[in-house]
């Protein structure tokens, strides 16, 4: 049955037949895995012929051949990886033209006169195991130059994580962030205030909160069904905040505050004697602007303010005399 | 902001081999089912993380909120996928609506890119095969396809079958290939135009009188009827962006690199037609007056041609 032709993808190692249809379904479940098996064997033997005729190496574990590339595309699994954007040090390096140098992982160290790393514990030419510095002229009287020392190399080393996030956000811009490294926030966003941003309901609030709520039920949250993991409630009950039967001489401070609360409250409303001085003076303007405005429109020539003056301009008695 | 970084050196290359590359992993599958789940489909979900033992990750408790058809119900298969890095996943479900019911579904960047819903009937598990045991297929083997039925090309539930089936059991792509290491075969029949019946074979290479050994079939796994239920093809934007192919390094034309020249490059200069090219009136060995009358005369001339 060398008829039909099979589409065959040697790189999915695949073949198919677009010329088989079923005139009608084999009856038995047997019959029907009978013809697909033998519909099956021709298809793969179509794919041996093909594969075993390609050219072979030799190795330990048998014959090895080269398939091509495959022909039926899928889809990727994630997305193609974005190039990463040049760090300010790589710019200023290809502007200056400045190439990378290969170091040595040990150096010569003149102070032991010995081979130390370059890098890490007990390194070579380390800024800390100096242990004598030379005074300079520019150098101030009692500033300890070690501990500028150790200032400077950390005023530096701050400066270059400075720089390593400036770097790190410029590629998460570009989208193209390197895969074990996560940017956080810590800080507020620019705009917006303290308001804004959505706090997050620790666990002690949530408890107490659940709590509060549950005294508004009738029983004061006595009988509510506990959750699983709910603690019994801290202040059970609903309750009043009473003053302390004896505070000091006489009247102590705070039933004093809430007698003046108390008072102050009553008479204000209840009280004809009280002036309002500034609603008073309010109110006497405004009439006062009303009455002026009355006058205004009844005469409207006569405005008050702005009558000509009545001087004459003629010279008449002022003669200089010679 | 804060640089969050792995501590361990072990932290960053597990990050690592999580990240996107060029040339991808193998995609791993997620076997997990939901609510309600049938004897069959339980065995057809065992079966399904037998074959691809290295490359699967089976979740045994049942998820209730996993609806892959639904707009809100794919969050939590979404966040599985993101914490296994798996992006194929096959998602089992029993109702009376929608009996053996097989979602098998792939996703990009951790979202979902499309789906298929099966119905799995007739299914015959490993254990109802007798074969000799030496035949059996290796676990990590790379498959054979055999497709057959014009039905995967005309209808568009299948064709989108076929290619889903091919993802699920392709396995690594590989450019070299152990002929001896090839012994397990997927023969996929179409029956009618929503039904197909997916078996999975044994290959026996016997020999024959040429170099090219002859092949048999001899049924191994599971062998069940699939049928198509419904489906979801992805969008054109999602489905452009997952073909996409790393650009090949453009080559330039007529550029070579020299040791001693260094980059010479090559300028092709079509020929001069001497013969038609149009004097100029601006001869300079003409008294100027005559020059400047020349050149005159010949703009009149083409002035009153343009009109």
């Amino acid at each position: 049955m060398e008829g039909s032709s099979y589409q065959i993808d040697l790189g999915n190692l695949m073949a198919y037949d677009p010329n088989h249809h079923f005139q009608s379904i084999p009856s038995s479940r047997g019959e029907l895995a009978n013809h697909c098996l033998e519909k099956g064997t021709e298809m793969v033997q179509a794919i041996a012929n093909s594969l075993f005729s390609l050219p072979s190496t030799e190795s330990r574990d048998g014959p090895v051949v080269k398939l091509p590339l495959p022909t039926t595309k899928l889809p990727r699994e994630k997305h193609l990886p974005k190039p990463k954007p040049p760090t300010k040090w790589e710019e200023f390096a290809k502007m200056k033209g400045i190439k990378k140098r290969k170091k040595n992982k040990r150096v010569w160290d003149e102070q032991t006169s010995s081979w130390k790393r370059t890098h890490g514990y007990d390194r070579a030419n380390d800024d800390r195991d100096i242990p004598i510095l030379d005074a300079k002229s520019t150098d101030e009287v009692g500033v300890d130059p070690f501990a500028k020392r150790s200032a400077e190399k950390k005023e530096r080393v701050k400066k270059q994580e400075k720089n390593r996030l400036e770097n790190l956000k410029k590629a998460a811009k570009a989208g193209a962030l390197p895969s074990h490294i996560q940017l956080a926030a810590t800080a507020l966003p620019i705009t917006g205030t303290k308001k804004d941003v959505p706090k997050k309901a620790s666990k002690d609030e949530l408890e107490s909160v659940a709590g509060m709520a549950a005294t508004s039920t009738a029983s004061g949250g006595k009988f509510d069904k506990k959750l699983p993991g709910e603690k019994p409630p801290k202040h059970s009950g609903k309750h009043r905040k009473f003053l302390p039967v004896v505070e000091g001489k006489g009247i102590g401070s705070k039933e004093k505050q809430q007698t003046e609360k108390i008072l102050n409250q009553l008479l204000s409303k209840s009280s004809h004697e009280i002036l309002d001085v500034n609603k008073a003076v309010t109110m006497f303007n405004v009439k006062k602007e009303k009455q002026r405005k009355k006058d205004k429109d009844a005469n409207p020539g006569k405005s008050g303010k702005l009558k000509p003056n009545k001087k004459s301009f003629k010279k008449t008695s002022t003669k200089k005399k010679p | 902001m804060q640089i969050r970084a792995p501590k361990t050196k072990r932290a960053k290359r597990e990050l690592d081999k999580r990240a996107p590359k060029l040339v991808e992993n193998v995609k791993k599958t997620l076997i997990l089912h939901g609510t309600k789940t049938s004897a069959v489909l339980n065995s057809v979900l065992t079966e399904l993380y037998h074959l691809k033992r290295d490359n699967a990750v089976k979740f045994s408790k049942k998820n209730e909120n996993i609806k892959p058809f639904e707009s809100g119900g794919e969050t939590s298969l979404e966040f599985f996928s993101h914490k296994t890095d798996c992006s194929l996943f096959a998602f089992g479900s029993h109702s009376k609506k929608r009996p053996n019911n097989l979602v098998l579904g792939r996703t990009y960047d951790h979202h979902i890119y499309d789906l298929v819903e099966v119905g799995v009937e007739n299914f015959k598990s490993i254990e109802s095969f007798e074969y000799d045991k030496k035949l059996a297929p290796k676990i990590g083997s790379k498959p054979l396809f055999a497709f057959i039925g014009e039905e995967f090309e005309s209808v568009d539930e299948l064709k989108h079958l076929k290619v889903v089936l091919l993802d699920f059991f392709r396995g690594e792509v590989v450019e070299n290939l152990n002929l001896t290491g090839v012994d397990r075969v997927f023969v996929c029949t179409a029956l009618s135009s929503k039904t197909i019946l997916l078996m999975h074979c044994a290959l026996r290479l016997k020999k024959s009188g040429t170099s090219i050994p002859r092949m048999e079939l001899v049924e191994v796994g599971p062998s069940m009827d699939l049928v198509v239920r419904r489906h979801r093809l992805p969008s054109e934007s999602l489905l452009k962006e997952a073909m996409k192919t790393p650009d090949h390094a453009k080559k330039i034309k007529n550029v070579t690199s020299d040791v001693i020249k260094g980059k010479t490059g090559r300028i092709y200069i079509p020929d001069q037609k001497v013969g038609d090219m149009p004097l100029s009136n601006n001869i300079k060995g003409l008294k100027r007056e005559r020059r400047e009358a020349k050149q005159n005369k010949e703009s009149k001339k083409r002035k009153t041609e343009s009109e």
